[in-house]
């Protein structure tokens, strides 16, 4: 599939910075981020929060067999992150299959996510790397 | 006058490595000759989602941390490199907008083979002193390639470096200059995959030549010699290069020493004056006097003075040292290498 370019770039400044929300209310954090708090509803207050990235890995599998536009990236590994500072996150795991596990420390890095073919748009986004 | 130079800098090198053995190994060629003759031991190899940008990035977010400054002050980015991601796009549109520098702000890539980021350094230097902006972060990074079965192939590498220029710096730039000629000792035409080079090694006239002019030209502006230096810094094209440059010019191995990264991670191209600045700069200390000749085919030099500041101590640790990705490391074999690299054409 190829994203369209105006919708990528509406999403790149959060997809590249981890920008998400935050409820100011009960200090719920939402990443992709959203408007509207489902705990406290009306009496949510809802605020712009970039996360660090830092976390776990709190699951994770290996694809071997990828779609189109990450055929090139096989084997590589994707996982739920719980991040520090509250809610979980999906992405792509970095380097060595091999090397993944689970609880392992991670931190956020900038990497190419996935190309339209040898002449198209490249697109960039956060990954995550294991420390150490 | 208000002292400028560098506020903060930052370094980064992929984790994996490719060891001479490895290569020489699959070509048939003696490992240890080859080793002996560049002064080489393994190099860096950026992962399949690496390039230019991503590692432009990385060191950037590192310059950032050690300058301290809120990333929107910075009112100029230059990418130097010779394996911009894209023809027509400027890496720096994307590496302004992950590191958040916002919109105010000038862009540009460079291009000078190997000084590109030297080059940017120079014109974050003009902009800051001239007073158009108050920070200027420049970049030298690259992921570059050596036709398989070609000497390049041993120490053709990835990384870069990244160094925020303003007023409070933790290394005042005491004086650049540069000394530029038109000399076709290395070259990749628009479109072609690999670089061509006029020899196996380009020596004497490249070089050496540019290096040692530029140097001199330095010294004699600011009227030093170089036991005036702590260290010294030279581009690497490989570990041979810069230390028979630096005797040349009257440099003590001591002073060489320090800067010489290449031996384990290889040549990074725009990154490799770079790195070895910024390893003397992690083991620095306030005095230290700094010298840094870069080397770009084509053919120039571009030289530079630093002089270390007490600021060194509070900012250093706030970013990771050059060592600490040195030594994080994974070996791969050819097999893997060639894939990461997409040096089969399917
Ligand atoms: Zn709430």
């Amino acid at each position: 599939m190829v994203e369209s370019v105006p919708l990528s770039w509406r999403l790149q400044r959060q997809r590249y910075n981890l920008i998400g929300t935050r409820c100011a209310t009960c200090d719920e954090r939402f990443f992709p981020p959203r408007n509207f708090c489902p705990s406290c509803r009306r009496k949510g207050k809802i605020e712009p929060f970039q996360f660090s990235g830092r976390g776990s890995v709190e699951s994770f599998t290996v694809i071997r067999v990828a779609p189109s536009g990450f055929e090139s990236q096989t084997p590589y590994a994707v996982g739920i992150i719980k991040l520090d500072e509250g809610t979980s996150i999906s992405g792509q795991i970095v380097g060595d299959v091999t090397r993944v596990e689970m609880g392992k420390r991670v931190r956020p890095v900038f990497r190419r996510i996935r190309e339209d073919g040898k002449e198209g748009v490249i697109h960039y986004g956060v990954k995550w790397a294991l420390e150490g | 006058m208000t002292s400028l130079g560098i506020v903060g800098y930052g370094a980064y090198v992929p984790r994996f490595r490719i060891s001479v053995e490895e290569i020489a190994r699959v070509w048939g060629e003696d490992a240890e000759t080859i080793k002996n003759g560049l002064g080489v031991q393994e190099k860096s190899v950026p992962d399949k989602d690496e390039d230019t940008i991503t590692i432009a990035v990385e060191a950037g977010k590192n310059a950032l941390a050690r300058a301290g400054i809120s990333p929107r002050t910075v009112g100029a980015l230059y990418v130097g490199s010779e394996s911009h991601p894209y023809a027509v796009k400027p890496s720096g549109t994307v590496v302004g907008e992950a590191l958040d520098l916002g919109t105010d702000l000038m862009v540009a890539d460079f291009e000078f083979a190997c000084k590109a980021g030297t080059a940017a350094m120079q014109c974050c230097y003009g902009l800051v002193k001239a007073g158009v902006i108050d920070y200027g972060l420049a970049i030298g990074a690259d992921t570059s390639q050596g036709r398989p079965g070609d000497m390049l192939e041993y120490t053709a590498s990835a990384g870069g470096a990244a160094f925020v220029i303003g007023k409070d710096p933790l290394a005042e730039l005491e004086t650049t200059c540069s000394y530029t000629t038109d000399t076709s000792d290395f070259w990749r035409r628009e479109g072609a995959d690999y670089p061509s080079h006029g020899a196996r090694f380009t020596g004497k006239p490249a070089y050496f030549h540019h290096v040692t002019q530029a140097t001199q030209l330095l010294l004699g502006k600011l009227g030093l010699k170089p036991a005036d230096f702590t260290a010294a810094v030279f581009h690497m094209p490989n570990g041979k290069f810069p230390t028979a440059a630096a005797a040349g010019l009257g440099f003590t191995p001591a002073q060489l020493e320090r800067s010489l990264v290449v031996r384990r991670i290889g040549n990074t191209y725009s990154g490799s004056s770079l790195l070895g600045l910024t390893n003397v700069l992690d083991a620095a200390k306030p005095g230290d006097r700094i010298l840094l000749t870069s080397y770009g085919s084509g053919a120039g030099s571009d030289a530079f003075s630093f002089l270390v500041t007490d600021r060194i101590i509070e900012r250093r640790d706030k970013a990771p040292a050059t060592e600490a990705y040195i030594q994080d490391k994974q070996h791969i074999d050819y097999g893997t290498y060639v894939r990461l690299r997409r040096k089969l054409k399917v």
